[in-house]
């Protein structure tokens, strides 16, 4: 699908895309134009619907005809094998995109006498290829031709020869040969096919069989020397290539709301980024699945497409419950906005579930991406494989801007330390890590809710109580203070013991004031009765002195009168004072 | 070299182009059946350079390869048929002398 591989493609090496799913990106861009890649492989592991694929890719999306010649299955079992993966033969026959022809070689209608060669063979094949332009040719698989003719020193000089010939023909050509015991095919084929040399393998560990794809050799070219885990899906062949060798995905400065407006506030109050990947932990029931719905079904909202993986729930049980919290995702289902897919993720094993994800992302183009949980896609926790795999995942995800919810059952909460242990060694892909938490306290139990961490934006270091209601997903304030966090019933009663505190507080303080405004009355009333007092004095001193002036004036005046009448001198000081 | 349709042995012989191989099998073939089969056979000859179109029907990957068509079950013998002995046994035929 990913037309611009990451692999440098050198100049000098033209190249064939396959088309098939990751492929191309560790072959730096397909098989070499031009000659042949032997595809080896045991049976079953999919030889043929690699060298199939690539003739249908190849006649469909890249206008290269293409002959199949096959030498095992007929050509009508062949298309009937194929349908269920959406290549319809037929008509590709039909209008001359592809060929098919089968050779038949039975052993026992065969008598060999003298000198021969394979002339018919190279005939019937450049009839072929004339007839509708071929571009790619593939021989599936040419090694029964060593069962079918006896003379196997005739067979190997043609075979040669065969290679040889279409190399100078300049067909891009696919030899696929059964996986010898200590060679990569059983009569040796890679001696003629030295180009390019895959190798597919299947393998059974726990129960759980996984493909896996190998470039051996590439002549002329850089590739992936790695085993790569690939599935043959719905849509054909899978491969799920390394993580991106460098971090260069473009990232978003968009955010994007997860739908709980408390947990958006401790996230910066905007959420997480567009393209970010979460971590969701907890242990069992600290409503890890709500998070996630409540994300997905906001997703939705907004009009974006969402793809829910649920590893524990039918989707039916799914829809129920969340309805029960007030999240309600039927109708996004209906709506096609939102595809839900169950399974027990360990029916498959990890490879080729991630491969499966891989697919519906690529179809469904989804903008969120819910996986819940991630500990379920492996059996065994000390699994070295998931770290590398979910790696991939992540990584994949990002490139395509696409936002994820990784949820994860930690076996128990109550301790952090004890948490990082159980993350599948992934939480630090993560671009943000929500913990989960029960608290067992005063009889009950309650949920709290963390951010551990968040990249790249200022979020909240405060617990908060997270609480599920048929009305939604809510969080509070939990009540921190004396060494101790309560939450549920105990946050109540402190809460409710604070209200009434304050409503006391209230009465006290209106009491007060009213005690003052009492004072001040008083006050004023003492400052009246004073004022009063003082002009009651101020009018009898005024009195008195007007009392003895008017006295000393009538002495003076009698004393006047007294010397006047006695002739005497007048006294001095009196006589001054008095009016002229 | 044909003789009337109702042959006791339908043989066709595919070959690609004149080469030595062709030449050499025709030319043992025509022996091999004069001898044991005088009367009772018929050749057809397929030069699948003319016609490769031809070579899917009877499954012809080797060069010369003679099909026994009739009698019924359809035989091959590849090779230049040099040697008779094996020629007889795929065609299912008795040597005449003993």
């Amino acid at each position: 699908m990913n037309r611009k591989p990451p692999l440098p493609t050198p100049a000098t090496l033209p190249k064939s895309p396959t088309g098939i799913t990751g492929l191309d990106e560790i072959t730096g861009g397909g098989l070499p134009r031009g000659r042949p890649t032997l595809v080896s492989g045991s049976a079953g592991c999919g030889k043929t619907m690699l060298a199939l694929e690539f003739l249908v890719r190849g006649a469909t999306q890249f206008g290269e005809p293409g002959v199949f010649m096959m030498f095992e299955e007929n050509a009508r079992e062949l298309t009937d094998n194929v349908r269920s993966l959406g290549f319809d033969l037929d008509q590709l026959v039909a209008k001359k995109k592809i060929r098919l022809d089968h050779v038949r070689v039975e052993r026992s209608e065969i008598e060999e006498t003298g000198e021969y060669d394979l002339g018919g063979l190279f005939l019937r094949l450049g009839h072929a290829i004339d007839s509708i332009g071929a571009k790619r040719v593939v021989l599936d698989t040419v090694e029964a031709l060593f069962a079918g003719l006896p003379n196997h020193a005739i067979l190997r000089a043609e075979l040669r020869r065969l290679f040889r010939w279409l190399k100078d023909r300049g067909m891009t050509a696919i030899i696929t040969g059964e996986k010898g015991e200590a060679s990569i095919t059983r009569y040796g084929l890679e001696e003629y096919v030295a180009d390019c040399v895959i190798t597919l393998d299947h393998r059974v560990t726990e129960q759980i069989c996984t493909r896996r794809l190998r470039v051996v050799k590439y002549r002329g070219s850089a590739h992936g020397t790695n085993e790569y885990p690939f599935i043959i899906g719905e849509r054909g062949l899978s491969v799920l290539p390394i993580t991106s060798i460098s971090l260069d995905h473009r990232v978003s400065a968009v955010r994007i709301p997860t739908g709980i407006a408390g947990l958006d506030a401790m996230l910066g109050g905007q959420g997480v980024y567009r393209g970010s990947s979460v971590l969701v932990t907890g242990s069992s029931g600290t409503g890890k699945s709500s998070i996630a719905a409540k994300f997905a079904e906001t997703a939705c909202r907004r009009g974006e497409r969402t793809l829910l993986f649920a590893y524990e729930e039918s989707s039916e049980q799914l829809l129920r419950n969340m309805r029960s919290i007030g999240i309600d995702l039927a109708p996004w289902v209906k709506k096609g906005l939102l595809q839900i897919h169950c399974s027990r993720p360990a029916m498959h094993g990890l490879e080729q579930h991630l491969v499966m994800v891989h697919d519906l992302v690529l179809a469904f183009r989804p903008g969120v991406v819910v996986i819940d949980p991630i500990s379920n896609l492996t059996l065994d926790d000390s699994d070295r494989e998931v770290k590398p795999t979910m790696m991939r995942l992540i990584d994949f995800l990002k490139k395509l801007q696409i936002t994820s919810v990784f949820i994860s059952l930690t076996s128990d909460g109550t301790a952090t330390s004890a948490t990082e242990h159980s993350q599948l060694g992934v939480s630090s892909l993560m671009d943000t890590w929500l913990l989960l938490r029960n608290v067992e306290f005063n009889g009950e139990r309650n949920r709290l809710i963390y951010v551990l961490k968040s990249r790249g934006m200022a979020h909240s270091n405060q617990v908060r109580e997270f609480v599920l209601s048929d009305a939604g997903i809510d969080l509070r304030d939990v009540y921190v203070g004396e060494d101790r966090v309560l939450t549920g019933t105990a946050r109540v009663a402190q809460e409710s013991q604070e209200r009434a505190a304050a409503g006391l507080r209230k009465e006290d303080h209106a009491r007060k004031l009213r005690q003052l405004a009492a004072k001040r009355k008083a006050l004023e009333a003492q400052i009246v009765a004073l004022q009063a007092e003082g002009e009651v004095e101020e009018a009898e001193v005024t009195f008195v002195i007007a009392q003895e002036t008017l006295q000393t004036s009538a002495t003076q005046q009698n004393a006047d009168a007294m010397s006047d009448l006695r002739g005497g001198v007048k006294s001095g000081p009196s006589r001054t004072k008095g009016k002229r | 070299m044909k003789k009337e349709p109702p042959a006791k042995f339908e043989l066709r012989l595919y070959v690609a182009g004149q080469t030595a191989k062709s030449l050499a099998a025709f030319a043992n073939l025509k022996r091999i059946c004069e001898t044991h089969l005088a009367g009772e056979y018929s050749i057809e000859i397929i030069d699948l350079t003319k016609n490769p179109a031809l070579a899917a029907g009877d499954q012809i990957l080797a060069v010369p390869t003679l099909v026994r068509r009739f009698p019924e079950p359809i035989r091959k013998i590849i090779g230049d048929l040099s040697n008779e002995e094996r020629v007889l046994v795929g065609l299912d035929v008795q040597p005449l002398e003993g």
